[in-house]
């Protein structure tokens, strides 16, 4: 007999109480967890196949559901975690790479929730945001260097092409095909009610998408999906993806049994092919390289498109973003090793790259130290989890952030970080109809409206307390933030204070 | 120990007062002591100062240098740096009074100085560029002396004090100019350094400010790409570094300038005719780091002109006035009327909108 | 309409051609401009001299011949219209073109047709005339790459590592041997009658246009290489719920 060495991480506990054995849970489950006993007459579950996802917890009419972490253990070992041991079994058993889903979960120092931020105290006044004006509108994009004037002395107000935002928030990228039509449908929405942009991912932009291209970021990643000339052109900002925080340095590979006929359709590739995006740009093997793809895209759209090159947070990130800066590039974005994925590897997910917190610090510093911070925008993503981390990121130096899992939890996702499995229960992350049918655009739209929306107020009450009524003078105000628990080394790279200092 | 400006931030209220004769007619620097006087409970002593444009005729092409020294070593260091890159026209000790409210005063030198033509040819910048820089290099490298006034025909003169003290004590009631501007200072803390009284100059631009700005940091991380340094970490340093930016490197207008520092909201921009819009949205799509926010009132001091500013919510009191030729400003109406009771016009400035006088024919003196 | 590209920056050398109501451009001395006719359509345009990297890149239809050789990543991310080379070119050419065609005269650099791509009617196809450099064809997903390899005497065309990665496609290689170190990823056959009656109209194509022997070119035999489907180019991956 072939034995299972890994025991179910969850269990499934039923209130037979309450149970109607209506079977919802069972339509509900695509991981087929929930199945009817013909011989005792009632549902019951196999554990071994929850992935902890709540879809049946939700949607049970009777509340005669909860899934509960299995306590079942190993001989206590402070070394050797549960994780590990069920680790090593899957790899004896199948020989196979660890792939995992969704950000980094280990136990890395969150350097958000070490900072704090300042408030008016009588030498300078609080501003209350709900009766004064509080500018929260931002602009991403080159600062000109010398301003110039016409023949009449007036000012020359042509601008390189940015980016407006109503608030510093921006949805990440995140691909048609690594989530659902209507997962990219709400966001879309969202973004053009809200003034903000979505990101199609590398993944191509879906022609009925095409009508939100104001609201809207193309991607350009190593594979070149869908790129076109219409695709170029359709969006407010092309971004040159080179990296991700989830997997920096690894490119990506989207089975054939993804490539459904929509997603072949905007992806510009046959239906069943494999989509692999090499690991790096092949056009691009150093920094001078990206000059070329930056320029040939901006001559390619006339120059009427800011250009956005994303990055990986990793070791030499500030040198890394000062030859982002001196290509020309307009924005620069940086991932954090926290970002989420559809998929990576797990040993690549969980060790490659540094916090998005240092590596901003670093970044902005160091740009700043070169005299060229005007002539690129930052925005930073992996993981901002809320208005706080936004209002820290903006102190720190970014003039946006990009949010991706935060937005994925308002639609209904439950970080149960089995995407890759592509049998999302929420709709978000497959591609199977029955499924993405759960997820209402217009519903998962407002969804994200109110999310966004509760944010910029709580950052709007921030600012207030600080005194500051326009986010652009947040920007770089690090004697805003004070750190508490952190070491010198580490206050000195994020460039503030101790708390009490 | 304290810490002095420089070694850690200081936030400050404060009382500003300003005097400008549109018609060159000189003006005693006495009046200006009188006015800043009625202020008195706007300051607590640890800090008075004023600057007078129009005080040197007989020195009007030369650089004035203002120098405290901690002693007389570091002046002899400081002054070979001088000679090495600056022709010196005249040195004196400044004339002072002895004010018991003045107490631990460092050695005060004055400078009438031109940049020694091959150095400045070799440094390839232009004249003003180099005096900053040499005025900078001073200021962080030598250490115990400190350059705080530095324009043509104009001066600095600060203490640790209260400002009516100060005036008495620099003799002030001995010049006459075309523009005083004062400020008494409310710290919050007792760092007893006389170069972190104010006003802040640099060449002619010369700052009095009241309020703690928030948008602090913002403002000087960014001015310090371009080369300034922030060494002592006050409002009024940074304020008087972003208009030298925008004015002398940049080439902005006055005006324009006040609408990068106090731009108007973007739902006000949005409702203004067309053009004025553009021009506008582009100064703060431009400059949107030398926005400052918070409460300010500031004088800012230049050749020939002076502006008065407020922030645009207006959360400091600043109160502008009228007699003939002569253009009053102050944080308080009473030190306006301390020194000229029967004015011929009274207003509060709105936030936010650039008040502007400038002599009448240049040279007025 | 002629332009003079001396001292003309890229830039103002794409306006010129915009701006020039006559489809047809001919540009002279034309030495290192980047971008030329990037994610242009209906424009033909003839160059003397050497262009810069990023030639005819997004390019959407048109045409462009070169009288001279070409730099690097020639056509990249072309969607359509036609790219001819009387000369060589330098490495990346046609990444990811998804369709349209590239003809060169002479030898390419490393990864030509990298990560070529096809989709619906679009079928890109890249003839090169000489040898091609390592990486040929990597990542291929799709589309045609010919090799003639008319300088090659009787070495193979490619170098090393031709077809890395290739997922989709084809490669035909004019040659006696195949490359030797050819990855068990790769199925390589002799050409067959229905594969050389689709190829047979583009070598005529090519031999028309740089004036060489189609009669000639067919005595050497051809190979076609193709990914192997029974052993699909990927890595063993295990679901891991953390």
């Amino acid at each position: 007999m072939r034995i299972n060495h890994i025991y179910p991480e969850f269990e499934v506990i039923r209130n037979m109480d309450k149970c109607t054995n209506c079977r919802l849970c069972i339509r509900q489950c695509a991981n087929k967890v929930h199945f009817y006993d013909e011989k005792r007459k009632r549902v019951m579950a196999n554990d071994s196949l929850c992935v902890n996802c709540h879809r049946c917890v939700a949607v049970c009419p009777e509340r005669a559901l909860k899934i509960v972490k299995s306590e079942h253990t190993f001989r206590k070992n402070a070394n050797w975690s549960e994780r590990d041991i069920n680790e090593i079994y899957r790899q004896a058993e199948s020989g196979g790479v660890l792939l995992s889903s969704m950000g980094n979960p280990k136990n890395y120092p969150v350097y958000w929730d070490k900072i704090l931020i300042n408030a008016s105290q009588v030498t300078n006044p609080s501003i209350d945001p709900l009766r004064e004006p509080m500018e929260t509108r931002t602009f991403l994009g080159k600062r000109p260097k010398k301003i110039r004037r016409d023949a009449n002395g007036r000012l020359i107000t042509e601008m390189t092409p940015g980016i407006e935002l109503s608030t510093p928030i921006m949805f990440s990228a995140m691909s048609y095909g690594s989530i659902s039509y209507n997962a990219h449908a709400a966001l879309a929405k969202a973004a053009k009610i809200l003034g903000i942009c979505y990101n199609t991912g590398e993944g191509g932009l879906h022609e009925d998408f095409y009508a939100y291209g104001p609201n809207t970021i193309v991607q350009v990643a190593s594979g070149r999906f869908g790129v076109h000339k219409d695709y170029l052109n359709a969006g407010a900002a092309i971004e040159i993806k080179m990296g991700q925080g989830a997997k920096p340095g690894i490119g990506g590979h989207l089975p054939g049994t993804k490539i459904v006929e929509d997603v072949s359709k905007t992806r510009m590739i046959p239906k069943g092919s494999d989509a692999i995006s090499p690991a790096p740009h092949h056009d691009i093997y150093s920094i001078e390289d990206l000059r070329q793809l930056v320029d040939s895209l901006k001559e390619a759209t006339r120059h009427k498109k800011p250009i956005i090159v994303k990055v990986a947070a990793v070791h030499n990130i500030g040198a890394i973003a000062s030859g982002i800066a001196r290509s020309g590039a307009d924005i620069i974005a940086i991932d954090g090793f926290r970002g989420g994925t559809g998929a990576a590897p797990t040993r690549i997910r969980d060790n490659i790259g540094i916090p998005v917190e240092l590596a901003l610090a670093a970044v902005d510093e160091r740009l700043r130290q070169e005299g060229i911070r005007g002539d690129v925008s930052i925005v930073v993503g992996g993981s901002i989890r809320s208005s706080a981390d936004v209002v820290k990121a903006i102190a720190l130096g970014a003039d946006a952030v990009y949010i991706g899992t935060a937005a994925l939890l308002a639609l209904g996702c439950h970080l149960c970080r089995t995407c890759q499995s592509g049998r999302c229960n929420w709709g978000i992350a497959t591609q199977n109809p029955e499924l993405v049918r759960r997820l209402d655009p217009e519903e998962g739209a407002a969804r994200l409206v109110n999310l966004v929306t509760a944010w910029t107020h709580e950052i709007k009450e921030m600012m207030g307390g600080m005194g500051i009524n326009s986010i652009e003078t947040l920007n770089g105000n690090r004697l805003m933030l004070r750190g508490v628990g952190l070491n010198d080394r580490e206050l000195k790279v994020l460039g503030i204070s101790h708390a009490g200092e | 120990m304290l810490q002095k400006e420089g070694e850690v931030r200081i936030p400050s209220g404060c009382a500003i007062s300003g005097i400008f004769s549109k018609d060159g007619t000189p003006v005693n620097g006495g009046e200006i002591v009188e006015s800043i006087r009625v202020m008195h409970d706007r300051s607590n002593g640890l800090g008075g100062g004023f600057a007078g444009y129009g005080i040197y005729p007989e020195y009007k092409d030369d650089y004035a240098f203002h120098i405290f020294y901690d002693n007389m070593e570091v002046r002899q260091k400081c002054e070979a740096f001088l000679d090495r890159h600056f022709d010196v026209i005249n040195l004196s000790k400044i004339p002072t009074r002895k004010i018991s409210g003045i107490m631990d005063e460092p050695l005060i030198w004055r400078y009438f100085v031109q940049p020694l033509p091959h150095k400045l040819e070799d440094s390839q910048l232009d004249e003003k560029e180099y005096v900053v820089r040499c005025v900078i290099r001073i200021n962080t490298q030598i250490d115990g002396a400190y350059v705080f006034s530095s324009g043509k025909n104009m001066g600095v003169f600060k203490a640790v004090g209260y400002p009516e003290d100060v005036g008495e004590f620099y003799r002030l009631d001995e010049y006459e100019g075309y523009c005083w501007t004062a400020h008494g200072r409310y710290p919050t803390n007792t760092p007893g350094w006389w170069g972190g009284a104010h006003p802040f100059a640099m060449l002619d631009y010369s700052v009095v400010h009241n309020g703690e700005i928030s948008s602090y940091d913002a403002n000087r991380r960014y001015v310090e790409m371009f080369g300034y340094r922030c060494n002592l970490l006050t409002d009024t340093e940074v304020i008087t570094y972003i208009f030298d930016f925008l004015l002398r490197k940049q080439g902005l207008t006055l005006e324009e300038a006040a609408h990068v520092v106090a731009a108007p909201f973007w739902q006000t921009i949005e409702r203004m005719p067309p053009e004025e819009r553009e021009q506008m949205t582009y100064l703060r799509k431009a400059f949107p780091h030398l926005l400052i926010t918070g409460p300010f009132s500031i004088l800012l001091g230049f050749e020939g002109g002076m502006m008065a500013l407020n922030d645009r919510l207006k959360l400091r009191s600043m109160v502008a006035a009228e007699k003939g030729k002569r253009f009053y400003i102050a944080s308080e109406e009473a030190a306006i009327r301390t020194i000229e009771p029967d004015l011929d016009r009274v207003w509060a400035p709105r936030g936010g909108e650039p008040v502007i006088v400038r002599l009448e024919k240049k040279g007025g003196m | 309409m002629r332009i003079d590209a001396s001292n003309k920056s890229y830039k103002e050398l794409n306006a010129a051609i915009l701006k020039n109501p006559d489809p047809n451009t001919q540009i002279t001395g034309c030495c290192g401009q980047r971008y030329i006719a990037d994610g242009f359509s209906g424009k033909k345009i003839e160059i003397f001299g050497t262009p810069g990297n990023a030639l005819g890149a997004y390019m959407d239809s048109g045409e462009i011949f070169v009288h001279g050789d070409v730099q690097d990543a020639v056509g990249d991310t072309m969607n359509d219209g036609r790219i001819y080379v009387d000369g060589m070119a330098g490495d990346a050419v046609g990444y990811a073109m998804r369709g349209g065609e590239i003809f060169i005269h002479g030898n390419v650099g490393y990864r030509a047709g990298i990560h070529m791509k096809a989709y619906g009617q679009k079928r890109p196809l890249m003839i090169v005339g000489g040898c091609a450099g390592s990486f040929l064809g990597e990542y291929q997903a799709g589309g045609t790459i010919v090799v003639l390899g008319l300088n090659a005497g009787s070495e193979p065309p490619v170098s090393y590592f031709c077809g890395m990665g290739m997922h989709g496609g084809a490669i035909y290689l004019r040659t006696k041997i195949l490359p030797a170190d050819l990855s068990d990823r790769i199925v390589a056959s002799e050409v067959t009658r229905k594969d050389m009656w689709e190829l047979m109209p583009k070598l005529e194509h090519f031999c028309n246009i740089f004036g060489e022997n189609l009669n000639e070119i067919l005595k050497t035999p051809f190979y076609k290489l193709t990914p192997d489907s029974g052993n699909p180019y990927k890595q063993l991956y295990v679901a891991n719920y953390q």
